[in-house]
């Protein structure tokens, strides 16, 4: 990594505690790291490490209890509850797990999303949502809904959809879980084309395989982070 | 934006037809309710309302009785009508009887009148004249029969010159009155009979009664004027005895039935008013449960981007748009029931006026609005993170 580029996630001690029936559960433990513009990161840890609670953080879909969250520079914990899903909407694009697109809604649709809540003209939004359907491979599938694509299909709508605001920073929270490894690789292929034209990519997954495609692993574990040297 | 948020409403609304209809089964009913019911009131009220003035709202009406051994006789009449406000005065007197032409018989509500009479009632002639000064001076057995008595009696509608009998006096037709379509003289006839005038004259010696019970006059200017110049006159007459003699004013009539018809829209319109609030509670009830199933719906939008308004427009305006549709659908529906109604009730025409529609679509925006709000506020509140969670 060269230290030139610029930071787009610094978190510094950050904590996340769960407290559910008097017992405290430490999803995050004074975890500080640094991602920089145009990387492709892995986070790798078991199932119940805090992976979600630290990709639901740097997503800005929730607060850590203490610590410090910078991103683009910007320091999240000023920020109202509106402001925070405008800066999710403009600079951040989120893969699921479960692909979380919106079933009654065709592919097109639930691309072109964002955009509406970005408050983009109708003709310009068509524009773009059939773009990023047509760089995952989907423009012929574009009327289609949800419930009539395979998942490896759905899941490559929802990084289109990910991609239509032009975002910098992909969030991806074990992107290839519910796929086939054929599959998961397919989707993997596109993350590794989407980071070579510049964009910051943030893949959470428990498998060693799939993380060894990813430039940078860090490794969490009981709300720890901690990085794994390059090899 | 708000475009995009009406079209969001709207799929939310067709992909579940059946609920929908449902949700708005509870506006269609409520607007339906108040638009039919203040419509039939008003156009009942209307109806009645020109037939008391087509009976004369400048006129004022006295009965006589108790005439403390001072009679009002024709002469008085003509001395009354000198008085300051009041125009014209005509005896009204009248008496149910029998008249033949040939083996028909008719009951009829025998009249004795003078000319002035039907200028004071504001009648209007078919055809011949009405009854002359003369006739009355000279006691002449003529009549003027209404349309329905000329039409019951001889069957026919030429019937100048033609004679029938009342009580073995032979009359003779000089007028025939106009066709008259209104409730009123249908609810007359049916009661005491079709109207035959016959001269003052004839008729109090018929009823072996030579004085003046009953009488009308027309006002010259203010009603009210005329009514209280023709109290001040007949007290003065009867020893201060207000109870001697009564005396009615047309306008009076009218006023306090605008004033139970006021009423009776008022009470309906609020038992339609809560009908619709009924209505809003079932459009609540349902956009809480569709913002419960939709969690992770609106969990995805936040995630993605939609702010605290964006969601709130999207549930605020579904709610909107199930009681607006509901609305419509009422004011159809209402259109419908009123054609029907006007239909049957072939003399009176309900329509809808701008003012209850405009209240119906204003009511029920208000209460789709103010019911859409809790639910919405619910929805724009979730938390991004347990809406993801969220499986139903
Ligand atoms: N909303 C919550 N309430 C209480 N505890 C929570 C909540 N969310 C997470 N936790 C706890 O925080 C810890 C970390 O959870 P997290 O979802 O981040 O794990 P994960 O690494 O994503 O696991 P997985 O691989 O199974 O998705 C777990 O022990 C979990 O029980
Ligand atoms: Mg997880």
């Amino acid at each position: 990594m060269s230290n030139a580029r610029r930071p787009i996630i610094e978190m510094k001690h950050v904590s996340k505690i769960y407290s559910i029936g008097g017992e405290e559960v430490r999803a995050l433990d004074d975890a500080s790291l640094t991602i920089c513009e145009g990387e492709f990161v892995a986070i790798i840890g078991p199932s119940g490490s805090g992976k979600s609670t630290l990709m639901n953080i740097m997503g800005c879909l929730d607060v850590a209890d203490s610590g410090e969250y910078l991103l683009d520079g910007q320091a999240i914990e000023k920020y109202s509850d509106d402001e925070l899903a405008k800066i999710r909407n403009r600079k951040i694009g989120f893969v699921f797990q479960s692909f979380n697109l919106l079933t009654r809604m065709t592919a097109f649709e639930n691309v072109a999303l964002p955009l509406i809540y970005q408050g983009v003209g109708t003709a310009e939004r068509k524009r773009r949502a059939m773009e990023s359907l047509a760089k995952v491979g989907l423009e012929k599938r574009a009327k289609h809904r949800p419930a009539e694509l395979s998942g490896g299909q759905q899941q490559r709508v929802a990084v289109a959809r990910a991609l239509a605001a032009q975002p910098s920073l992909i969030l991806a929270d074990e992107p290839t879980g519910n796929l086939d490894s054929r599959t998961g690789d397919e989707i993997m292929r596109l993350f590794c084309e989407l980071n070579e034209s510049g964009i910051t990519i943030v893949l959470i997954t428990h498998s060693e395989k799939v993380a060894a495609q990813a430039k940078r692993r860090i490794r969490i574990m009981d709300g720890r982070v901690e990085e794994v040297e390059a090899e | 934006m708000i475009f995009q948020s009406i079209k969001m409403a709207w799929e939310a609304v067709r992909s579940n037809k059946m609920r929908s209809f449902l949700t708005m089964l509870g506006i269609i009913i409520g607007v339906t309710a108040l638009v039919v019911l203040v419509s039939l009131v008003d156009g009942a009220a209307g109806s009645i309302t020109s037939e008391v003035e087509n009976l004369g709202n400048d006129m004022v009406t006295v009965s006589v009785m108790d005439d403390k051994g001072a009679p009002l006789r024709l002469e008085d009449l003509s001395r009354l009508s000198q008085l300051e406000g009041v125009g014209l005065t005509s005896p009204s007197g009248s008496m149910t009887t029998t008249a033949k032409y040939l083996s028909n018989e008719v009951m009829v509500s025998l009249n004795g009148v003078i000319p002035a009479y039907y200028d004071i009632q504001g009648l209007e002639l078919g055809q011949g004249r009405f009854l002359k000064t003369a006739d009355v001076d000279n006691r002449s057995y003529v009549a003027v029969l209404a349309y329905d008595a000329a039409e019951e009696l001889f069957g026919e509608e030429d019937v100048l010159g033609k004679r029938f009998t009342i009580s073995g006096r032979s009359f003779q037709v000089v007028g025939v009155l106009a066709e008259e379509e209104s409730m009123m003289s249908a609810m007359r006839s049916m009661m005491g009979g079709v109207s035959v005038y016959v001269p003052f004259t004839v008729e109090s010696r018929m009823a072996g009664q030579p004085y003046v019970t009953s009488f009308c006059a027309s006002a010259d200017g203010d009603t009210s004027a005329a009514e209280n110049a023709l109290e001040q006159a007949l007290l003065k007459r009867f020893q201060q005895d207000s109870d001697a003699f009564t005396l009615v004013n047309m306008s009076s009539i009218s006023q306090a039935m605008d004033k139970v018809t006021d009423t009776l829209t008022l009470m309906l319109g609020c038992v339609a008013a809560i009908s619709l609030l009924v209505g809003g509670i079932g459009i609540m009830n349902i956009m809480l449960v569709s913002v419960t199933e939709r969690t992770r719906e609106i969990g995805i939008r936040k995630a993605i981007g939609a702010g605290h308004r964006s969601i709130m427009a999207q549930f605020l305006l579904e709610a909107l748009m199930l009681s607006l549709m509901g609305c419509m659908l009422g004011l159809g529906l209402s259109w419908v029931i009123l054609q029907i109604f006007s239909h049957v009730a072939e003399s009176i025409t309900f329509a809808m006026s701008a003012d209850v529609v405009g209240l119906a679509v204003g009511y029920s925006s208000a209460v789709g609005l103010i019911f859409g709000l809790y639910p919405a506020n619910k929805a724009a509140r979730k938390h991004p993170i347990e809406a993801l969670r969220y499986d139903g």
